[in-house]
């Protein structure tokens, strides 16, 4: 029994080997460079949103969540209307990483559960891929913060 | 142990089997018609004008993805059944799958009409399970009119093997896209009169052919370590291989004996895979394969590798390929469905992806 | 909330950058992390929802190594639009309620600075989701 479970991993590996060969390799500076552009250009509107919330009198802290719920609420926009996944398609990372990826992650499970109803559909799915996002936050922020707190101090 | 002392009745030999796995049927059960429906995005695809509906979008009319999925099934069961000028009532059986959770599709799809159900899954390669289990019934006379069908629906697919549609992540060049399509093949034994009418048929008397379904290889379930659902080709090689080899062996033909040999759905990245195994195993295909994903879409139609989906090869098959068989283009055909049998949970859990292939060799 | 906490502060004393400065550095910074999290979905095979995780901690880790307010007045909107800034607001309110309250007070704190965002998330989800109905 355990000769066959080696032996099926050897052909495993041999056919992994194989297969490899016929796989194109991702485009990865491509990809990375898009990535770049995309991520760059909404940080980018981002400042912009920032000067102009300034510029309409507000001090930084404001200015600055004003601009992540103007954010946010473009990416709702445009997940609603189907363009975020044509971002991220070309974007990737560039798209899901800036705050109007928590959004597009927020509604597009949202949008598509609601056929099951408010509560188990919309609601529940509402934080499908979000949700993680937020407890390895706490976790991490909880972490980081103790060590800093034992180690450096208030 | 009680059970052990009992004596188990002697096994008389099946008669109709070849080696291990490959059947083959005396009485000759026919394709009588096939139908087959397509969603925008195939029918923007270079089998377009194959489809005998093609659905302005991807809703059909329904309030959800799920729902439209059902509609295209029945209406492709409904077409095959009209052309083959039976009433719903007098088909025997109809043997259908998807790839939703418990086969739903299916089982909504007839649910209050006349049809008594066999419900299957082997995913991609259910349309070819039908035609196994269908010609088998056919044979043993237990019915005269069989309905093998199968769909799958982009939107309705995507969410539960996937991620949602409208997250915004990237799919790898392997990745395949999974139609939004139906197909329904209609199986009959013909009176011997017009089998033979069909025999001599072709261009020239305008009497379609009328393919016949000879010889059947049931595939084991093969896992060969690969757990990318997004390189679900690369996965089904190994049991395309598998089952091709042994219908080779067991009914001593060789490749050169089909003018077409069709996987269902390997996609680009697979097929390539397939048929350098194939040539590794001394059964060149590569002049004469063709793979059901790779056909349905163009090139620059953003499907990453090709099509899948239990819809794919069942639409691909009942449209263009039998179309294409009636009209004399081509006389034998193997038709290797083959499917990924995972769910996500599995692979979650940190399973492989188990999968199938099943031949159905096809003459006219 | 504020990914504004971090735009105040030391830097205000050495007098703000230039806009086009700030502008550069935003687009950079910003394109940086998001270049990061592509070189984690290629080349690490880190499949897209969990690089978003990832993101998240190393914006914790970085503000518990002290690291990550620096960036955020240097770079601006590009370091308060992506990810990692969700995990530095969540940081940051645990090590001021760290200060304030203790390990009650980190708990309550966590949520003080990140919940503007967390609160317009569900609403506006709710919403686009409510209205929108998934294309076909």
């Amino acid at each position: 029994m355990a000769d066959a479970q080696q032996q099926q991993r050897w052909a495993q590996k041999e056919y992994a080997a194989l297969a490899a060969q016929f796989h194109p390799r991702p485009p990865i500076w491509p990809n990375v460079c898009r990535a770049f552009l995309v991520g760059g250009g909404i940080s980018l509107l981002g400042q912009g949103l920032i000067t102009l919330f300034q510029a309409l009198g507000l001090d930084i802290t404001g200015a600055m969540t004003r601009t992540s719920l103007a954010l946010l609420a473009v990416g709702a926009l445009l997940t609603g209307l189907g363009v975020y996944d044509e971002v991220g398609r070309f974007g990737g990372a560039g798209a899901a990483i800036p705050i109007t990826g928590f959004a597009n992650s927020i509604v597009a499970p949202a949008m598509e559960y609601r056929t099951e109803g408010l509560v188990f559909g919309l609601s529940a799915r509402l934080f499908s891929i979000a949700g993680p996002v937020i407890t390895f936050g706490i976790l991490g922020a909880v972490v980081a913060a103790a060590l800093r707190w034992a180690i450096v101090g208030p | 142990m009680s059970t052990a002392t009992v004596q188990a009745p002697p096994v008389v030999a099946a008669p109709r089997r070849l080696g291990h796995q490959t059947v083959h049927w005396d009485c000759a059960p026919a394709v009588i018609a096939s139908a087959s429906i397509g969603g925008p995005m195939e029918g923007a695809g270079p089998l377009g004008a194959y489809f005998d509906t093609i659905l302005e979008d991807n809703r059909y009319g329904e309030r959800c993805f799920e729902q439209a999925e059902s509609k295209i099934l029945r209406d492709a069961v409904r077409s095959a059944a009209g052309q083959a000028g039976w009433q719903l009532a007098e088909i025997d059986a109809l043997l259908a799958g998807d790839l939703l959770n418990q086969i739903v599709s299916s089982n909504y799809a007839v649910a209050n009409t006349p049809l008594p159900l066999l419900g299957l899954f082997s995913a991609c390669a259910t349309i070819a399970e039908g035609l196994i289990v269908g010609s088998s019934l056919l044979e043993a006379g237990v019915a005269a009119r069989v309905v093998a069908a199968a769909s799958s629906h982009h939107e309705a697919a995507e969410r539960q093997y996937r991620y949602p549609v409208e997250f915004g992540a990237q799919r790898p060049a392997t990745a395949q896209w999974t139609a939004t399509a139906a197909g329904a093949i209609a199986l009959g034994v013909p009176d011997p009169a017009a089998t033979a009418a069909s025999q001599t048929s072709g261009a020239a008397t305008g009497v379609p052919r009328l393919p016949r379904l000879t010889y059947a290889t049931i595939g084991k379930v093969v896992d060969m370590g690969i757990k990318d659902p997004y390189d679900m080709g690369t996965a089904e090689v190994p049991a395309a291989w598998d089952t091709a080899t042994v219908h080779f062996q067991e009914t001593g033909r060789d490749p050169a004996y089909y003018d077409l040999i069709v996987t269902g759905d390997l996609a680009r990245i697979g097929s390539e895979i397939f048929r350098e195994g194939m040539r590794r195993r001394g059964l060149d295909v590569s002049s004469r394969h063709v793979d059901c994903g790779v056909l349905l879409y163009r090139a620059e139609q953003d499907v990453h590798a090709g099509g899948s989906g239990a819809g794919c090869a069942a639409s691909v098959l009942a449209g263009y390929l039998l179309k294409e068989m009636r009209a004399g283009r081509f006389r034998r055909m193997l038709f290797i469905g083959t499917g990924s049998l995972h769910n996500p949970i599995a692979l979650q859990q940190g399973q492989n992806i188990p999968t199938i292939a099943h031949a159905v060799a096809m003459e006219a | 909330m504020s990914f504004a906490e971090g735009g105040r502060g030391k830097g205000d004393r050495s007098g703000p950058p230039s806009r086009t400065m700030t502008y550069l550095w935003a687009f950079l910074v910003g394109g940086l992390i998001c270049a990061a999290g592509q070189l984690l979905i290629d080349v690490a095979h880190i499949p897209p929802a969990h690089t978003m995780v990832v993101m998240v901690c190393a914006g914790a880790v970085l503000t518990g190594l002290g690291l990550y307010e620096p960036l955020l007045r240097f770079a601006g909107a590009g370091a308060s639009v992506p990810l990692t800034n969700f995990g530095f607001v969540l940081t940051k309110g645990a090590l001021s309620g760290l200060a304030k309250g203790g390990w009650v007070g980190m708990l309550s704190g966590i949520l003080e600075l990140s919940g503007t965002v967390l609160a317009a998330a569900v609403l506006f989800g709710f919403a686009a989701a409510l209205v929108f109905r998934p294309r076909s």
